[in-house]
């Protein structure tokens, strides 16, 4: 079985175009969460965090293309390509495989005055991600997942599974989910939204913020040669509640056995584990559910946090950046507050990070859950050079 | 190891074939919401959450009932490793809009949440865990049309992994123009007159016709 490396990530969301602008801005405690009053999103006020027009079509205006594309669109070629330019691999090539992850993608095109921008079926999630494997000359089928809050997580477990095969030596993991009207007021028709910058784990959280953004990671059967360090995916696991479509489970059952199933393939212990990126949606049952779930492993102290204060749920970006997030918090041995955190909200006893520390971080784990009852877990491992292994 | 096709289902065309073999057709001038109501009872089902499910949902539920009617399969198996592994092709389109005309006028204006929620097209497997319990792992791809070839290998190494020990899997699309269902049960056992899993010959069970 071959390893699976990470060698080159992305995240563009409210707070900028890469990786280090995010990981500054999440060191500095910067939320890029903002109450906006566009009808064309929602018919109210709310608080969401968006992909600024301005810098997205300042860094737009250099990328090399010669069709329209659609924000969903662009927002995914500009991470690929911003991800690609970190490496030597070769997209163009039969071993190279992209996977999207994605809830809606051009959902935005069901308005009748979008809709004729494009070609009628751009709205399919099949050909949105087709336009991405043309923009990009890749020679193979993409491969779509659409699985919910998890599809970010399922997409890196399922990318890894190739490497593993070695059916591809290298797969492109790339997320995107853009917000619109369609999206926001389903939300709010679910009463599920906060009425400020969510806060997960408090005590006062009453619902979730949503937010947009796009990741990518590229995973790699060869490691980073010239790198100090290298960070490899060691397990994964998801698994179902079998309780309700659009509340979790009360014990946590999924989340619990998709954790358990990580641990079992990474052959490790939850004492392993040097710190937790939660989904942390901050609605009342999510971060209840994780708590329980966590209990379950005796992750209680491991230290943890959500990245949800700081860029809203990102949907199928989520998994995706949260696990960059996660990674270089691991490159930088540095733990980031969870923004919005202050009085303990949940019932089980959670080691929520509240300062900015430094601790040395080896194994860590991402865990996300989502409507349907989906549950999914990554573990991902530090390695020095001169490691063995 | 040896992974084997132990059972397959296809609808379409008001007609259900089950192992390839036709055993019920409900005529062509019945409508999508009469017949899944035909199927419901005639398979006798008795599950009130079935009625208030979307119809790509309808369509999975009811063919993954038919498929696995009288298999057992929580007996025989752990549920955490029971797997299920949809494809489907125009995703939650048909509900999308049903959604959208819900919320386009501002004057008119009623999001459903019992709507949004069947908007993604993993809740279709949802409902199938919730009915029967199943735990394991579970995934939707999505795809222009069924192609095994994205799945297969994925699903062979999860049973190679011993992550899941039985899944069903398929492919399921709803238009309102247009539905198709085609689930399969593959075992990690070598069965008498079992089908080898692997991507010709799920193609083969899937275009198959009597």
């Amino acid at each position: 079985m071959n390893k699976v490396y990470i060698v080159a990530d992305n995240i563009i969301s409210s707070l900028g175009f890469s990786s280090e602008e995010n990981y500054n801005n999440l060191v500095c405690g910067n939320c890029g969460i903002n109450i906006v009053d566009d009808q064309n999103l929602s018919v109210e006020p709310v608080p969401v965090s968006l992909v600024k027009n301005q810098r997205l079509a300042e860094e737009w205006s250099v990328v090399p293309a010669i069709e329209d594309y659609t924000r969903f669109e662009q927002l995914l070629i500009i991470s690929v390509k911003k991800t690609l330019a970190q490496t030597n691999v070769n997209v163009k090539d039969r071993s190279t495989l992209i996977v999207i992850s994605t809830t809606k993608g051009n959902i935005d095109l069901i308005d009748p005055g979008k809709s004729d921008l494009f070609p009628k079926e751009r709205i399919h999630l099949w050909s949105a991600a087709s336009v991405i494997n043309q923009y990009f000359e890749n020679p193979n089928d993409p491969v779509i997942l659409s699985n919910a809050c998890i599809s970010g997580v399922m997409a890196l477990n399922i990318a890894a599974d190739f490497i593993r095969m070695g059916k591809y030596e290298n797969v492109i993991v790339a997320g995107a989910d853009v917000l619109s009207k369609f999206i926001i007021s389903g939300f709010q028709s679910f009463m599920s939204l906060s009425s400020a910058a969510c806060r997960p784990f408090d005590k006062k959280r009453s619902g979730l913020t949503l937010g947009e953004g796009a990741g990518c990671i590229i995973l790699s059967s060869s490691a980073n040669k010239n790198e100090r360090m290298n960070i490899t995916i060691e397990g994964g696991g998801s698994h179902n509640d079998a309780n309700h479509i659009s509340g979790p489970s009360r014990e946590g059952e999924g989340a619990y056995l998709s954790i358990k199933s990580a641990l079992k393939e990474a052959v490790l212990t939850s004492g392993d584990i040097d710190y937790i990126s939660a989904h942390g949606t901050a609605t009342p049952y999510n971060d209840e559910m994780e708590s329980v779930a966590l209990d379950r492993h005796g992750l209680n102290n491991i230290p943890v946090n959500s990245y949800k204060g700081f860029w809203g749920h990102t949907l199928g970006a989520a998994g995706i950046i949260e696990s960059v997030a996660a990674i270089l918090s691991m490159r930088k041995n540095i733990l980031i507050p969870s923004v919005g955190y202050e009085e303990h909200g949940v019932s089980k006893e959670l080691n929520v990070i509240k300062r900015i520390a430094e601790k040395n971080l080896n194994y860590v784990l991402k865990i996300a859950s989502g409507f349907g009852g989906n549950n999914g877990a990554i573990i991902f491992k530090k390695y020095l050079n001169g490691d063995n292994d | 190891m040896e992974i084997t096709i132990s059972k397959y289902i296809k609808i379409e065309n008001n007609t259900i074939w089950l192992n390839g073999e036709k055993v019920f057709s409900a005529g062509p001038d019945t409508d999508f919401g009469t017949f899944m109501k035909v199927l419901y009872r005639r398979y006798a089902v008795k599950y009130l959450k079935f009625f208030k499910m979307d119809n790509l949902s309808k369509l999975g539920f009811l063919a993954s009932e038919i498929l696995l009617a009288g298999q057992g399969l929580v007996k025989h198996y752990p549920n955490d490793k029971i797997g299920v592994f949809l494809s489907n092709s125009n995703s939650t389109l048909d509900i999308d809009q049903q959604y959208y005309d819900l919320i386009k006028d501002s004057d008119n204006y009623f999001p459903s949440p019992a709507l949004f929620v069947y908007t993604l097209p993993n809740i279709m497997i949802g409902e199938i865990c919730i009915k029967n319990k199943f735990r394991g792992e579970s995934a939707t791809f999505i795809m222009k049309e069924y192609d095994p070839n994205i799945t297969v290998d994925y699903i062979k190494n999860l049973f190679l992994q011993n992550k899941i020990k039985v899944c069903i899997a398929g492919f399921v699309d709803y238009t309102k123009d247009n539905y198709d269902a085609f689930l399969y049960l593959a075992e990690n056992t070598e069965l008498l007159n079992g089908i080898a899993h692997n991507a010709e010959n799920i193609n083969n069970l899937y275009y198959q016709r009597e």
